[in-house]
This record gives C-alpha cells, sequence and structure tokens, in this order.
C-alpha cells in the first residue's frame, strides 16, 4: 500500500487537468465538487498509507517510490521520487485533510464569482504541489513543488486581479517569496557539491555520520532558513503574507494559514541531522528569529481592524513559535503546532469568510459587533477556534504551545519569556477580535441607516455593496460553507490528543503518540531536555501558561467587553512598526538609487564597451573600403607590386636563389 | 640555329614582351587592348617554359605551355563573352567605366 504513494499527489492533479480540459463546461458548481473529490480521495490514500505504514516496524517505516529518473547528467543523478515517512504523511494528512474542507467550504464562498472553475482549477494546482513539496524524496522534487505554491500562491492572491490591490498583493508575495528561493537554490548547489547528491537519504546520512564538516551543515541550514523566512512568512521575509489577504478567503485558510507557509517548518525538520550538526549558534539563529518574530506580529495584530488582517499576523506569530520550537530542537513539538495551528486557523479563517460572506464583503470588525445572535454556528466555532488559539486547556492549541514553551525554556529562559509574552498578547488579540466581531453592539445596524456610505476598505464595488446597507441583515453561511466549520471546530478541540504529556495522570498508553509516530525521522536533531530544569517542572510551566491565556483573555474583556480600560492600540503597531513602509521608504529612495546606479552601469559601462566595439569596427570598414575604387587597372597594378614585393622577399630577404 | 641563340635571348625576349604587356594591362583603357596585353604576358610565361625547358632537357616545361594555352583560351572565351555582353549594353565603355562595386 505504501507504494501507492503517487497516489496522493496524482488525483489533485488529475483533478486540475479534467477542469483545466472541461472546467467551463463543468461550471459552478459541478467543478468545486470534482475539485474537493479529488483531493478527498488523495486524503483517503494518505491514510490508507499511514495505516500501511503504521502496520510497519518502527525502523522500516520508510519507502521510497521512485516513478522515473529526472536529471540524469553524469554523476548527478535525480529521481522524481516520493518518499513515504512518517512526517511527510503526516503532512500529507492534514494538508489534504483540511484542504478538502476548505475545498468544500470555497464551494459555498465562491458561488456566483465569474471565474468559479478556473478558482479550482488553481486550488488543485495547489495542493498538487503542496503534496509534492511534502513527498518530495529530494531537494528537487521539494524545490519543484516549493515553486508550484508559489506560483499558485501568486495566482490565488492575485485571483481577483482587476483589482489594483490584488495585483499588487501577487506580485508582492512572488517577489517576496523569489528571495527565499534564491537561498533555497544556494543550499541545493552547496548540498551537491558536498554530498554529491539532492536525496534527503544521503544528506542526512552523511550529516549523522559526521561526513558532512560543521562548517557546510551551517551554511545549508542557514541557506535553508533565508528560504523558510521566506515561504514560512518570518522576519525579514514576513511582508508578504499580510497583504496576500486580498486573495479569496478560502484560499487565506488553505495557502496562507494551514498549509503552503508550514513549508518552510517542513523543510527545516526535514533536514533536521543537518542542523543539529551546525555549530550552535544556527539553531540559535533559528529559535531566536522565530521568537522575536512571533512576539512581533503580536503586537501589530493587537491594533489591526481587517479581520483577516487580525488573522495574517496571528498566522506569522504561531508559524514563530513553529520556527522557535525548530531552533530549541523541539521538532515534534514544531510539527504538533503545525498540525494543530492548520486546523483551529483554518476555522477562523473560515469562520472570517463566512462572516465577511454574511455581512456581504464586509471586513471591517469596527462596522461588526454582537454577530453570534445571527450566525450561532460560525461564532460557536470561531469561539472553539479562539480558545484553541490563545491556550486554553484543553483545546489543541494549549498542548502545542504548551510543548514549544518547554522546549524554549529548557534552551533559554530569555526565549522563553518572548514565548510567554506572545502567549499573553496572542490572547488578548484574539478575544479583542472575537469581542468586535461576535459580541457587543451591532454597529452594523447604524451603518445600516447611515446615508453616508462607510469608507471602502478596499475601493471595490462601492456602489452595489453599500446600498445593500439600506436593508441589510447578517445571515448564516449554507451547510456547505459550516459543515467543514464543524469539522474543524472538533479537530481544534480535541487535536490535543495527538500528542498528549505525561501529566495529570494521562496513561502512557496515549500520551505522545505523534513522538513516537514521527521518531525515526527527528530521533537524530531531537534536543534531549530530559536532564533540565523545565523538564522537571511542566506542571508550573502549565500552571504559568495557562495564566497567561487566562490573564490575556480577562484583559481584553475588560478593555472591549467591559470598557474599564481605554484600548490602547498606538498607531506603531497599526501600521506594523512602519516596517513595511521603512522597506517601501528604502525601496523607493537609496534602492531606487543604488538600483538606477547598477542601471546606469549596464547601459553606460557594459553597453558602451559592446557598442564602442561596434562603432569601431563600423568606423574603421568606412575608411578601409576607400581603397575598393573599382578601377581595374589600379588593381592589376597593386597585384603587380605584390608580386614583385613578394619576389624580392623571396630573392633578397630569404636568400632562395 | 637554335644554338646560335642563347637562352638568355629568349629569356630577355621573354620579359621585354612581359613588361610591354604589363605596362599595356596598367596604362590602357580599351578592355579589349587589355585583354591583349593580358595574352601577351602569358606567352611571355610560355616563351621562358619553353626556352629553359630546351636548355634543361626537361619535357615538362613544354607541358605546362599546354596548360596555359588551355588556360588562355577558356579566359578569351569567358572574358570575351562578359565582353561583350558589357559593350553591347554600354558602347564605347572603358575600364574605368566599369566601377559600380567601388566602396
Amino acid at each position: 500500500m505504501a507504494d501507492l504513494v503517487w497516489l496522493i499527489p496524482a488525483f489533485p492533479l488529475a483533478g486540475f487537468l479534467l477542469i483545466l480540459l472541461f472546467g467551463r463546461r463543468l461550471g459552478d458548481p459541478v467543478a468545486g465538487y470534482l475539485a474537493t473529490t479529488m483531493v478527498f480521495a488523495s486524503f483517503v490514500s494518505a491514510v490508507l498509507v499511514y495505516f500501511d505504514l503504521q502496520s510497519m516496524p518502527t525502523e522500516d517505516r520508510e519507502t521510497v517510490v521512485t516513478l522515473f529518473s529526472w536529471v540524469p547528467v553524469g554523476t548527478f543523478q535525480v529521481d522524481l521520487a516520493f518518499l513515504a515517512d512518517p512526517l511527510s504523511i503526516t503532512m500529507c494528512l492534514f494538508v489534504t485533510g483540511i484542504g478538502g474542507l476548505i475545498h468544500m467550504f470555497a464551494v459555498g464562498y465562491m458561488h456566483g464569482d465569474a471565474k468559479f472553475s478556473k478558482f479550482f482549477l488553481y486550488l488543485n494546482l495547489f495542493v498538487f504541489s503542496m503534496t509534492l513539496l511534502v513527498l518530495g524524496e529530494n531537494l528537487l522534487v521539494t524545490f519543484l513543488g516549493w515553486e508550484g505554491v508559489g506560483t499558485c500562491s501568486y495566482l490565488l492572491i492575485a485571483f481577483w486581479h482587476t483589482r489594483e490591490s490584488a495585483a499588487t498583493a501577487g506580485k508582492k508575495a512572488f517577489v517576496t517569496n523569489r528571495v527565499g528561493d534564491w537561498g533555497v537554490m544556494l543550499a541545493m548547489f552547496l548540498a551537491f557539491s558536498a554530498v554529491g547528491s539532492l536525496s534527503y537519504s544521503v544528506l542526512n546520512e552523511s550529516a549523522e555520520t559526521g561526513e558532512l564538516a560543521a562548517s557546510t551543515a551551517s551554511a545549508i541550514a542557514l541557506l535553508l532558513l533565508i528560504g523558510a523566512t521566506g515561504k514560512s512568512a518570518q522576519l525579514p521575509l514576513y511582508l508578504w503574507l499580510p497583504d496576500a489577504m486580498e486573495g479569496p478567503t478560502p484560499v487565506s485558510a488553505l495557502i496562507h494559514a494551514a498549509t503552503m507557509v508550514t513549508g518552510g517548518v517542513f523543510l527545516l525538520t526535514r533536514i533536521n541531522p543537518v542542523i543539529a550538526v551546525s555549530y550552535d549558534w544556527v539553531p540559535t539563529t533559528i529559535a531566536w528569529i522565530g521568537a522575536i518574530t512571533a512576539l512581533f506580529a503580536a503586537t501589530i495584530a493587537l491594533a489591526q481592524n481587517d479581520i483577516k488582517k487580525v488573522l495574517a499576523y496571528s498566522t506569522v506569530s504561531q508559524i514563530g513559535y513553529m520556527m522557535l520550537a525548530v531552533g530549541t530542537g523541539g521538532y515534534v513539538a514544531a510539527i504538533f503546532h503545525m498540525v494543530t495551528h492548520a486546523a483551529f486557523k483554518a476555522l477562523m479563517f473560515l469562520g472570517a469568510g463566512s462572516v465577511i460572506h454574511g455581512m456581504h464583503e464586509e471586513q471591517d470588525m469596527r462596522k461588526m459587533g454582537a454577530l453570534r445572535k445571527f450566525m450561532p454556528i460560525t461564532a460557536g466555532t470561531f469561539i472553539i477556534g479562539w480558545l484553541a488559539i490563545a491556550g486554553v486547556p484543553p483545546f489543541s492549541g494549549f498542548w502545542s504551545k504548551d510543548e514549544i514553551l518547554l522546549f524554549a525554556l529548557a534552551d533559554s529562559t530569555p526565549l522563553y519569556v518572548l514565548g510567554i509574552i506572545t502567549a499573553i498578547l496572542t490572547a488578548f488579540y484574539m478575544t479583542r477580535q472575537v469581542i468586535m466581531v461576535f459580541f457587543g453592539e451591532a454597529r452594523w445596524t447604524s451603518l445600516a441607516n447611515d446615508d453616508e456610505a462607510p469608507e471602502v476598505a478596499d475601493g471595490e464595488e462601492p456602489a452595489e455593496t453599500h446600498n445593500a446597507h439600506g436593508e441589510f441583515k447578517p445571515h448564516e453561511s449554507p451547510p456547505i460553507m459550516w459543515i467543514p466549520l464543524v469539522v474543524l471546530a472538533g479537530l481544534a478541540a480535541v487535536g490535543g490528543l495527538l500528542n498528549l504529556p505525561k501529566l495529570f495522570g494521562i496513561p502512557n498508553g496515549i500520551s505522545y503518540e505523534l513522538e513516537h509516530w514521527l521518531e525515526p525521522v527527528i530521533e537524530f536533531g531531537e534536543a534531549d531536555i530530559s536532564a533540565t530544569w523545565a523538564y522537571d517542572n511542566k506542571y508550573v510551566l502549565v500552571a504559568i501558561a495557562v495564566a497567561a491565556a487566562l490573564s490575556g483573555i480577562a484583559l481584553a474583556w475588560l478593555v472591549y467587553q467591559k470598557k474599564r480600560i481605554k484600548p490602547w492600540e498606538p498607531s506603531v503597531f497599526a501600521n506594523g512598526w512602519y516596517y513595511d513602509a521603512a522597506v517601501s521608504w528604502f525601496m523607493g529612495k537609496p534602492g531606487r538609487e543604488g538600483f538606477q546606479l547598477v542601471t546606469d552601469f549596464d547601459a553606460k559601462i557594459v553597453d558602451g564597451a559592446v557598442n564602442g566595439v561596434g562603432v569601431a569596427v563600423t568606423a574603421t570598414a568606412t575608411e578601409a573600403r576607400k581603397g575598393q575604387t573599382g578601377y581595374v587597372r589600379q588593381y592589376a597594378g597593386i597585384i603587380g607590386i605584390g608580386v614583385v614585393l613578394l619576389l624580392g622577399w623571396f630573392v633578397v630577404i630569404r636568400g632562395l636563389l | 640555329m637554335i644554338a646560335a641563340v642563347g637562352t638568355t635571348s629568349y629569356l630577355l625576349l621573354a620579359a621585354a614582351l612581359f613588361a610591354i604587356g604589363a605596362f599595356g594591362l596598367l596604362v590602357r583603357r580599351n578592355p579589349l587592348i587589355m585583354f591583349m596585353c593580358i595574352e601577351l604576358m602569358l606567352n611571355a610565361a610560355n616563351l621562358t617554359f619553353v626556352a629553359l625547358a630546351t636548355q634543361l632537357d626537361d619535357i615538362n616545361g613544354q607541358t605546362a605551355v599546354f596548360f596555359v594555352m588551355v588556360v588562355a583560351a577558356a579566359e578569351v572565351v569567358v572574358g570575351l563573352g562578359i565582353l561583350v555582353s558589357i559593350l553591347r549594353r554600354r558602347p564605347g565603355a572603358t575600364a574605368d567605366d566599369l566601377a559600380e562595386l567601388k566602396g
């Protein structure tokens, strides 16, 4: 059965091809059902492969399926091969499972869109690329998927490309990701020159046996880290993710929350032996990038008013946690948080989509409020997601975040402190969002009666939407949209079961399931923290984490619900620490001047040299052609003189005769 | 009889003929005369071949003469053909008038 791992990407690819050929004829909503079916079929294949691997002995849980030799050039051999092991199958399970639910939601959300079938075309292509990314047996196949998801991300962010901001956001995502891709490519070149292969098994093996020098390993790990900061939206390359919210909401849920953005964390986990044999400061760098990004994005999320922007910065922040876990050697914790985050963040994005749908394309939370009465299912499921991300036990986010904080404390106290502050902020901004959207007074009623149209967030379709505000009433979404919400809410609630710690008398049989499952892949890189203070005092950590979550929630409740404290939303947070503006300024002024210098160098020096040769040749030739007088007699004379000179040379100088 | 006139005399005659031909080729503008000058030069060369073949008693020199004659005949055929067609189109044209390909 594990040999059939190629079916996992094959189904979405088939869906892509079918919709490519017949999409227009299938139309709305059949194309959507087809795409959804394909992704669920892929999920079923992943489940079958999972059970097959589960039935094998732990150390044999690795199957390589080679489809064909892709690049055979001398000693450089790259196969199009898939690697079915616990890590890749874990990724596949949640990518296709949650992906399928999001497809289903999208059938309802995109209903009536002019480009309905094209949307599912891109979405299936995305799932195909993502499964390629996680199943790749070597860096090149992964890179193929890596670029594929980047392209789909671009296409889907700019899906409503007639809107200026969407087109710009798509370009921004694409260009920013290219910076990261540059790192991945260099890492591939370096890996090939160091070990002569791009295969993960060869690369990891050489790290485990100590063949790979620490300097080379550090360089590979750092270059892949550059790629990861691009794809996983970490500092300094996180810029594109908040703008990516211009895409349709299911895209934000699927690509920019649950799956693609975790690609960087996955890649670093995949090469964990390489990170393990790097210099000590390499994992420390990863951990600090993660921790600082987590805190940085959380502060920005405090002051956002767009319902999706809050979730976007929250995603950046949560992936920061995963990077923190990777950097401190907690790979299981990273994957665990990745899975739980995929569930609850997809849930909240879809919930946000449902709200936007019910509010007739309104995204500004200041114009919402009290929606729980009108959208009970959306509100109920969203609240579960909120409790999960805030880290309230027993919801999934609590378990996974706690595990990451444990590894952070075992590594260094400052990292732990950053993590706890982020946890408080996370609870705070998510509570703020829930209150602004679902509780409090209904601010949209006043807007509805207001003749003055509220300012339009993105300048799109002002007439139609706001004329509708007159008889405006939020409504619950249809079942095809709320069923995925309910399923995801269930997952977000019980996701912690995957990897329960041995606390509170939880028996051996059901604890650390994910860790046992992933052990063959990560045992070399996983940090051993059993001798640390943090490990012996887990109850203290749990108490601190719960206190952090509850204090964040309570504080937000006092500020936004009870209004005891005036909200404090400094513009430095609302504007994302002016990071975006700083980059724009830098690129606009000194950057542009720098590029202008390069352009001038190219135009004047490089082109000048090339053109100069041409001009010189033309000038010489213009002079030289004057020798061609066209007088036959002159030519004959020159020939005669030439003969005499040649003869003279032979006779006088060479001394012949 | 042959012995009375030495090889040197033949070679001097050939040199004189060649010089006349070359001079004529350079100074005359009538294409037909220029042709005749070329013939003169070719035959001057032939004369040196024959004279030296006799002196060295080597038949190869005489063989070369036949080659030169054949080539000269062929050249005349082609050259006169071109000349006739040019003069038919532009009567009275000189060699200097035919300078269309000048740089």
